[in-house]
């Protein structure tokens, strides 16, 4: 079988101790409320936040993504993002 | 030579057919488990069924009425036959749980999946997204699946069961399914991979699949969801992992 190259890594969010359960949608609001407080307490750049983004792109529906985006640009985000 | 080879090839029953009472072919561990656990308790259920029919008739038969005039007398009690029928049942009660909760559990655990796949139900279609190789642009691939009509079918294609974009796995490898629902409760079930779900919205909820081989496996929603309920079929196709990857570079 010949090799195929492609710009994608076969990878994803692994298992959560903290979400052992079949509900994980605490999960996805919670990679994404962190991964805001890390930029906001890391700047943009901060490699190690990354993960976080990773994390709740893979958990979150798109459809949730953009709300949350959306009540964190009126300030009616229902969690805090300060560090 | 082809033809020959074609004779000892199986075809695998991935999709539900007329009048069908039995189980589609397995395709994935969870489900081989399940039908096992069904075959096993369904052997017992019929050494049950004939054991206790036998004694009832035998009661009916060696104590009516007119053979045994005054078995009343002699019969109101008796504590050790009583003890034997509460115990036994309690017992094989045992013995169905544990087998029972062992592939519970296994099939709740996710085991380190390679791909997050998110499934989305709507009034009346699936989306899906595939979200792990954001790049930096934040584009992920997402796509609607959509029944074809009966108008637009193509020879070979089921009627109320293809649709137009399939959901692509790579097989031998474990996904992760986040289910949700976007409008009302819908159910994410495909049974040869051994899945069924409800899709409840402002909740997500995880399983864990694996394809044991190639092939394409068809499902339905699950949970009455609307007028068009029964026209938002599920078709997983199961590829190789080279595949995969092309097709992913073909859809992004
Ligand atoms: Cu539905």
């Amino acid at each position: 079988m010949s090799e195929v190259s492609s710009k994608y890594v076969l990878q994803t969010v692994g298992f959560d101790a903290r979400f052992p359960n079949t509900n994980q949608t605490r999960n996805c609001f919670q990679n994404y409320t962190d991964y805001f407080k890390c930029i906001s307490a890391k700047g943009e750049d901060y490699a190690p936040c990354k993960q976080f983004k990773k994390a709740y792109h893979s958990l979150c529906p798109n459809e949730w993504i953009s709300k949350f985006d959306d009540q964190r640009d009126n300030g009616t985000f229902p969690a805090s993002l300060e560090p | 030579m082809i033809n020959y080879l074609t004779y000892l090839t199986t075809i695998f029953n991935d999709a539900s057919e007329p009048w069908q009472l039995g189980f589609q072919d397995s395709a994935a561990p969870g489900f081989t488990g399940i039908v096992t656990l069904h075959n096993t308790i369904g052997f017992y259920l019929i050494v049950i069924s004939f054991s206790v029919f036998w004694v009832i008739m035998s009661v009916i038969y060696y104590y009516s009425s007119s053979k045994n005039p005054i078995a009343y007398k002699y019969l109101t009690h008796g504590t050790v036959l009583e003890l034997v029928w509460t115990i036994t049942p309690a017992l094989i009660l045992i013995a169905i749980a544990f087998p029972s909760f062992r592939l519970l559990y296994l099939m709740d655990e996710v085991i380190s999946p390679t791909l997050t796949i998110k499934v989305v139900g709507h009034q009346w279609y699936w989306s899906y997204e595939y979200s792990d190789f954001i790049t930096d642009s934040g584009d992920s691939i997402d796509f609607d699946s959509y029944m074809i009509p009966e108008s637009d079918l193509e020879l070979g294609q089921f009627r109320l069961l293809d649709v137009d974009n399939r959901l692509i796995v790579p097989v031998d490898c474990h996904i992760r399914l986040i289910i949700t629902g976007s409008d009302v409760l819908h159910s994410f079930a495909v049974p040869s991979l051994g899945l069924k779900l409800d899709a409840v919205p402002g909740r997500l909820n995880q399983v864990s699949f694996l394809a044991e081989r190639s092939g394409t496996f068809y499902g339905q929603c699950s949970e009455i969801c609307g007028v068009w309920h029964g026209f938002m079929p599920i078709v997983v196709e199961a590829v190789s992992s080279p595949d995969f990857i092309v097709w992913l570079d073909s859809a992004s």
